[in-house]
């Protein structure tokens, strides 16, 4: 099997933060934890290139990076692309999850990497691609690289890859049929009983995992301050303009009131199928509260009244999806000079 | 901020600032009110939300 593998300065023996600018640099056959991975596979496999950039100069060049290595992937013939691991080092773990779901979805051949849990790339990247989970050791290197190498095998040889406490990868999230002796009530009286005497049991289910949010810092002088509300709850003008969806909604709307004291439900619809939306309908200002604001804006208690409030619908989204739309959302309103949002939820 | 009925959700996601709104389905309102009384519930929440936007909020 050919496999092409990709390293950060520091693992390529660059050097350390000095290092870190390092442009892309690729060498023939393994170098490091490559030489470790080949020994691991046994004559299974072999490196046929390396590639090593600086961990600031990835992710400041990732697009660059990102064409360079899927082209070197290609002209390698290989069969395999593994990146990492990379244990807790965040621009490392985000560059090697960028890459290889890159080269999984413009090469179709199977790609591994390895990160802590606590790793940013796990957030973004876990959902598609198989992150073997390394902890934060870098002394178990050899271990981390046969899980990885044993699940690039099975994913070479399109074999079913177990669940993943058995194969030691982080959860993508994935659910799979299975037949078991036990009915779900059963099983789930079982944990119960397991949990209440404290002791192991596995869930079946795993709740998304968000990552600690940092909190914007206070807004100074609110009188002075320019306000937007954004909603989730799906109001938009007669007749959808932008066509949102009332599930899984892939994009957002600005829907102008510069011009308006008070919103009129003739005026608008709600684009959202989670919740009972004739009120909402009936004065959208029990969603999007334009009046009460106007009131506050001419008090001078709030400086100004956004020209336009943001809508989208929030339900039953994937939460890759929700955040993309959040960044553009935030993007935009920063350009626009907002000073702070209310986003009100159904 | 933001404003909402269902705090679970927002503390899951990781919201720094929440205040809690008049309903799922009226976040900015309560049917039951007369109209004048209901626009100063708005106007009530609104300022918890000013409020919350001037403080401090730790990271999630």
């Amino acid at each position: 099997m050919r496999v092409v593998h990709y390293l950060n300065q520091f693992f390529g023996g660059r050097g350390g933060e000095e290092a870190a600018d390092m442009a892309p640099h690729i060498q023939d056959g393994a170098v490091g934890p490559g030489r470790l991975l080949e020994q691991v596979f046994g004559n299974d496999a072999h490196i046929v290139h390396t590639i090593i950039a600086g961990d600031n100069y990835a992710a400041e060049n990732l697009e660059m990076l990102t064409e360079l290595v899927v082209k070197q992937v290609k002209a390698a013939h290989a069969e395999l692309f593994v990146a990492g691991p990379c244990f807790e080092a965040g621009r490392y773990g985000l560059v090697a999850g960028a890459l290889c779901k890159a080269v999984q979805s413009a090469l179709g051949i199977p790609v591994v990497t390895g990160m802590a849990g606590e790793n940013p790339g796990v957030d973004l990247y876990r959902q598609e691609l198989y992150i073997v989970d390394s902890g934060a050791s870098v002394s178990a290197m050899r271990d981390v690289l046969s899980k990885m190498g044993r699940i690039a095998t099975k994913l070479a040889h399109h074999q079913d890859i177990g669940r993943p406490t058995d194969e030691g990868y982080i959860p993508r999230g994935m659910l799979h049929d299975e037949f078991v002796e036990q009915t779900a009530a059963e099983r789930m009286v079982q944990m119960l009983v397991a949990k209440t005497a404290g002791g192991p049991f596995e869930s079946e289910f795993t709740p998304p995992a968000f990552a600690a949010v940092p909190a914007p810092a206070p807004v100074a002088d609110l009188s002075k301050a320019r306000v937007v509300i954004v909603t989730d709850g799906g109001l938009v003008p007669k007749g959808n303009p932008d066509n949102i969806s009332p599930y899984a909604a892939t994009n957002w709307g600005a829907y102008d009131i510069s011009a308006l004291d008070d919103l009129q439900g003739e005026n608008y619809e709600v684009s959202h199928r989670g919740y009972d939306t004739r009120y909402v309908e009936q004065d959208p200002d029990r969603l999007v509260p334009v009046d009460a604001l106007r009131d506050l804006e001419k008090a001078g208690i709030v400086g100004k009244v956004h020209d336009r409030f943001i809508s989208t619908s929030g339900l039953a989204n994937p939460l890759a999806n929700s955040r993309r739309l959040g960044h553009e959302i935030a993007e935009k309103l920063k350009q626009e000079g907002v000073d702070a949002v209310i986003l009100t939820s159904t | 901020m933001q404003v909402t009925s269902v705090l679970p959700v927002a503390k899951m996601v990781g919201s720094n600032r929440v205040v809690q709104g008049g309903g799922i389905v009226h976040v900015f309102g309560d049917p039951d009110l007369p109209p004048e009384e209901e626009k100063k519930l708005r106007q009530t929440i609104l300022l918890q939300a000013f409020e919350a936007l001037k403080k401090q909020a730790d990271a999630s």
